[in-house]
This record gives C-alpha cells, structure tokens and sequence, in this order.
C-alpha cells in the first residue's frame, strides 16, 4: 500500500480477521496503522471445525472459545496435568456436538493460557490468549507448516550431507527462512556461476517441497554449531 | 601447456581470506598469483603456487575445501595494446573467457603474466601457439 502511495483512509475497510499463524501486538497494531482498520485475531483448527474455534470480541482481549461446542483445558505437555488460568500449557479440546469426528481431549500441541474472568465485553465465555508456539518441532512460516526433516530431505536428495541450519527470523512483519548449507567438496568449482547455480537448485527445491521461498547461505564445513555431536537444527528468532 | 590453479571457498565475512593466508604463511607457501570473487555470503580465492600439490593438501587439512582447475598462464608483451593483442587472438578462435587476472612476474620482465580461465583450453592453446605468444607450464611458471 505505501508503495502504491495508498494511505489508511484511501480503502474503506473496517475489520480484518487474521489467523493460521502466530502474530505480535506490534505486528497487530502495525497492520492496523497501515490499513487503518481494527485487526482481530481468530483461531481455529481443521480437526474441530476450522476456524471459528475462538474469535477476539471488539476489546481485543483475549479469544472467546465457543464454549458451547468445545470443553477447552490447558495440560503440562509433560505429565498431562491440568493447569490453572493464567499457566502456559497445552491447549486441550473435546468436542460436544460433533457426530462424525467426535474428539475427546485432543490435544492441539499449541501453547497458550486460559482466563475464565468475564471480559469488558460481558461475554462470560472463557478467553485463550494470544498463541506462543507449539510443542512439537514444527514451524509455522508466513502461515506455512514446516519440518525440519522436509529441508532435509531436499538436502540429501540434492547430495549434501545432512549438516544444516535452519533460522527463522520475522523482519518487516514477514517471517523469513535461511537454510545454512555447508560447503563440500563434491559440490564445490572454481566458477562462481556453478556455485550460484548449484545454490539456486536448492532454493527452487525447498520451494516445491515447502511451498515457500527460503534464503540459502552456503558456509565453510564444519561450521554449524554441534551441541554434544548433535546439531542445533533451528534457531527461532521472531520475538512474538 | 596448463598450469594448475587452487581454488578455495570461503566464507564472506570479516577475518576468513585472513585465517586462510596464515595457513599459507605457516607452511611457508609464496603465492605466485591471487584473484578474488565474491557474492555477498561468500567467496572464491583462486591461487597461483609452485607447489600445487602441497598447498591444496595444506589447506584441505586445515578445513578449507578446494578444487583444483587447470588454466593457462599466458606470457603478455609488456607494452600498450599487447593484452589488447592476445584477446584478439582468443576472440578470433571464438574462445569464451571465464575469467582472468594478472600473476607476478620478474622485475626487469618485458612481459607481464596472465592467468586465462577458458571454456576450451586446447582451442585457446592452439590459437596462441599459433600466433607465437608464450604459454607457461608449471616449471615455466617456477622459473619466473
């Protein structure tokens, strides 16, 4: 929109609903600035019903979990105990109302917490905060579900070894993928065009496992930290 | 006719050409030649050594890939318009130059030297021979 010279009043939308991924209050208020319009936070997930699992009201204060058709419970991902509001854990569903795919303490593997306080709307229903991530090793990226064993499985099928980085960074509201690469010698020429272009390959091959446009850095070997021989694969910068 | 060049990968960032010349320096290494290329993450030295061999073993050993690339050392009359006159030469016998970059040579030399990455060395060889300018080999390079 700034690029095409269009400022917050020049469209007329009011709202704009936003799930799929993790957002910030800061990227929150930045869309709102911009477009000049009120941003609310939805969630939902495909095994209940998609979205419209919980919804932000006007006070944007937390999503209100339509409690009417799911039982929500926050669990240590740990043990499987219940957690007090207010405690990050595992977010818990069971459904009341569906007859085909009834789930019964499903666990989502989304961390968040819950609050049963009425919210300054007046809906009583219990609130989830904003979400903090997952339990498992999954990333989500510009609202793309990644594993780290997809960009490996690009890697070995391109013949680099398995020796990889993954760092995930959010500038400018847009989350950002950097495969780290080491170098090896099989893969390595005097012509910088060859190693550009090897380079390329691999990016155009995460594009079609991933669906999603990486950066790939190709470094010196033996270059990427190892914690007790095994390598730290992911390093998560997005602050959230 | 060729002489062997090293190149190594290294990465862009302060500090990496340097970690590389002090392994060169230990092992007492005198670079004949030197060209750099870069992107903005990384990089490729490419050297020019007597000793081909040890060197490329000396860096492999302390963990800096290299790949071996033969290319022609190319005697240069040290006068206006003689590198002009070479590249007329390569052009004529439609050679496609990689890249190039000039190597030390002797003091007093009337010629200078210069290193021709091309897509078909033999075709480049064959031109210049032909057209009577020197080409180096390795012992020819050591003798400068």
């Amino acid at each position: 929109m700034k690029e095409m010279g269009m400022g917050p009043n020049d469209i007329p939308l009011k709202a704009g609903i936003f799930g799929a991924e993790a957002w910030s209050e800061n990227m929150r208020r930045d869309i709102e600035g911009t477009m000049g319009i009120k941003a609310y936070d939805i969630y939902g997930l495909t095994e209940l019903c998609g979205p419209g699992v919980s919804f932000e009201c006007s006070d944007q204060h937390g999503m209100h979990i339509n409690e009417d058709y799911f039982i929500a419970e926050i669990i240590d991902p740990k043990t499987g105990e219940v957690l007090p509001d207010g405690s990050l854990g595992e977010l818990v569903f069971t459904t009341l109302d569906k007859e085909a795919f009834p789930l019964l303490r499903y666990r989502t593997r989304d961390i968040t917490s819950l609050s049963h306080e009425q919210c300054p709307c007046g809906r009583t229903h219990v609130r989830m905060s904003r979400l903090k991530g997952r339990t498992d090793d999954m990333l989500i990226i510009r609202g793309v579900n990644v594993f780290p064993s997809q960009i490996e499985a690009v890697l070995i099928n391109q013949g680099y070894p398995a020796n990889y980085q993954i760092i995930v960074d959010r500038i400018n509201n847009t989350d950002t993928l950097d495969v780290h690469v080491e170098m090896t010698p099989e893969m390595f020429t005097d012509n910088l065009g060859e190693v550009n272009k090897k380079q390329a390959e691999l990016v155009d091959g995460l594009r079609s496992m991933l669906g999603l446009k990486a950066k790939v850095t190709l470094v010196a070997p033996k270059t990427i930290v190892r914690s007790e021989g095994k390598a730290v694969r992911v390093i998560d910068n997005r602050k959230i | 006719m060729s002489v062997k060049q090293i190149s190594v990968f290294l990465e862009n960032r302060p500090g990496c050409l340097h970690e590389m010349t002090k392994v060169l320096a230990d092992s007492n290494i005198d670079l004949r030649g030197l060209s750099l290329a870069e992107t903005s993450e990384f990089g490729i030295v490419r050297l020019i050594v007597d000793d081909v061999l040890g060197t490329a073993t000396v860096l492999k050993d302390a963990g800096f890939i290299n790949s071996l690339t033969d290319v022609l050392a190319v005697e240069v009359p040290n006068v206006p318009g003689g590198l002009n006159k070479v590249l007329e030469i390569l052009d004529g016998a439609g050679v496609n130059i990689e890249y190039m970059y000039a190597i030390l040579g002797n003091k007093k030399s009337e010629s200078a030297y210069m290193i021709f990455r091309v897509d078909d060395n033999t075709k480049a060889a064959d031109a210049l021979n032909n057209a009577r300018v020197k080409i180096l080999d390795q012992s020819g390079l050591s003798a400068l």
